[in-house]
């Protein structure tokens, strides 16, 4: 229905990353690249989120911070990779702590690699995630009304004594 | 209450939201193009208002919608009784109420962060509650009504009479804004050390209706702004006007050259300037007539 890739807002989480790829997440909103443009906004509140930015691979502490954080985002959601430490765990893979890239916890969409990955490539990564999260938004809609056309339907059988 | 006082109210209920709403988008392109960004669409406010209102609602408390829906009717009804020329004295009260119901839409839902921030929530409206209410006071001593529609009316510029008065209203809507130094409950851009203060439990619509309220109240902010210079004289609005754009891009720059500050300092800062410069004001004010 509503054209919502206007105003995509992201939550940004750092997992095990060495902060490269943060670094460059934030020279994304700097004059120079300035993400603003699109509407992007840098939010920390995961309820306010519609695109997940994950930044590291995923260890055995903030898995379940991972998971919470995507089950509290409203739906429709997108999550990006950004660096390949979040894509399949990038140079810590082998340690003993760490599980992998951010797909071993949560369904990811789109997967930005480097090391640490370009702001190019990241904006570019998400530009791509603001189309899904039309398209997702626009599928949500399409649930929606179908649910509230069963519900109109089964009230009015029910008027209707069927 | 005359046609023209209907009429102005319904300006208000249609027009005050697309003037708030253009007012932020203005802002955030203006606080852009200060740091050097090219900054976003002037209409992106109201991008992410529609974005807001399509997704998923998880309401954390199922009280939280139905106060803030309070918290935006007496927002409403505020701007109503001013823009309906009615008692500046009442409009100030309901202002108050509406407030109120923010904080425990703030505090219902029992977060940390909420928590915190609606407490400081409680000290912001202690702050800037002296000045408001002086403010008001000024406009009875200089017009001699606390009827918004005969101060409105009267022949002399009240900021002439009342520059104290006026010099710390404008600091107070700072707070009311919520602009750095003072946007210690919740801040207007960003994220803060309190993830997003006040408006932290809230997502989809609850945050659409909480931005719309705020919509309302610099509207009706601004308007209060614009009392300090209208006369009867129709030259007077376009002074008013002007007022009104000098005043808000002093918030813009404030905003981004200040850095928040503690409530400690906010409390301190504002009465002890309050007391100073209004205090001083209304002491003339009564003493000279
Ligand atoms: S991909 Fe490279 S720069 Fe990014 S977090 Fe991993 S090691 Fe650091």
């Amino acid at each position: 229905m509503g054209k919502v890739k206007k105003s995509p807002w992201v939550l940004h989480y750092d997992g095990s990353s060495c902060n490269g790829c943060d670094i460059e997440v934030l020279a994304c909103l700097t004059p120079v690249y300035d993400a603003e443009r699109f509407g992007i906004i840098n939010t920390g509140d995961p309820l306010q989120a519609d695109i997940f930015l994950i930044t590291g691979g995923i260890n055995t502490q903030n898995k379940a911070v991972v998971e919470q954080l995507y089950d509290q985002m409203p739906r429709p959601k997108v999550v990006v990779a950004v660096g390949t430490c979040a894509c399949t765990g990038g140079i810590f893979k082998e340690c003993y702590n760490i599980l992998g890239g951010a797909d071993t916890t949560v369904p990811v969409d789109i997967y930005v690699p480097g090391c640490a990955a370009r702001p190019q490539a990241i904006i570019d990564g998400l530009i791509q995630a603001i189309e899904l999260f039309q398209k997702r938004s626009d599928k949500h809609d399409k649930i929606e009304r179908r649910h509230k056309e069963e519900e109109e339907r089964k009230a009015h059988d029910k008027v209707s004594g069927k | 209450m005359s046609i023209k006082a209907v009429i102005s109210v319904i300006m208000y209920i249609l027009l005050a939201p697309v003037a708030g709403g253009l007012m932020e988008g203005l802002d955030r392109k203006l606080s852009a193009r200060m740091q050097g960004r090219i900054g976003p669409p002037i209409l992106q406010p109201f991008y992410d208002l529609r974005k807001l209102m399509n997704k998923q609602v998880i309401s954390v408390s199922v009280l939280q919608s139905s106060l803030l829906l309070c918290y935006l009717a007496l927002m409403i009804f505020t701007g109503a009784i001013f823009f309906a020329g009615s008692d500046i004295l009442m409009c100030l009260f309901v202002l108050t109420t509406a407030s109120t119901f923010m904080y425990f839409a703030a505090v219902v839902t029992s977060s940390p962060y909420n928590t915190i921030a609606s407490s400081r929530e409680l000290i912001q409206i202690m702050t800037y509650e002296p000045a408001v209410l002086m403010a008001g006071v000024g406009f009875y001593l200089v017009a001699g009504t606390f009827s918004v529609a005969k101060i409105a009316s009267s022949s002399t510029v009240m900021l002439t009479r009342m520059p104290g008065l006026f010099a710390s209203f404008v600091l107070i809507l700072l707070i009311k804004m919520r602009k750095s130094p003072f946007d210690v409950s919740t801040s207007h851009h960003a994220h803060q050390e309190l993830v997003m203060g006040v408006k932290t439990e809230m997502g989809a619509q609850n945050l659409a209706i909480f931005t719309i309220t705020e919509w309302y109240e610099n509207a009706f902010l601004m308007g209060i702004v614009a009392l300090f210079v209208v006369t009867s004289n129709p030259l007077s609005f376009v002074g008013a006007a002007l007022l009104c754009a000098a005043v808000f891009f002093f918030l813009v720059l404030a905003d981004n050259a200040c850095a928040r500050v503690k409530w400690g300092q906010m409390l301190k800062m504002t009465w002890l300037f309050t007391f100073f410069a209004s205090g001083v004001n209304l002491l003339i004010l009564m003493l000279i007539r």
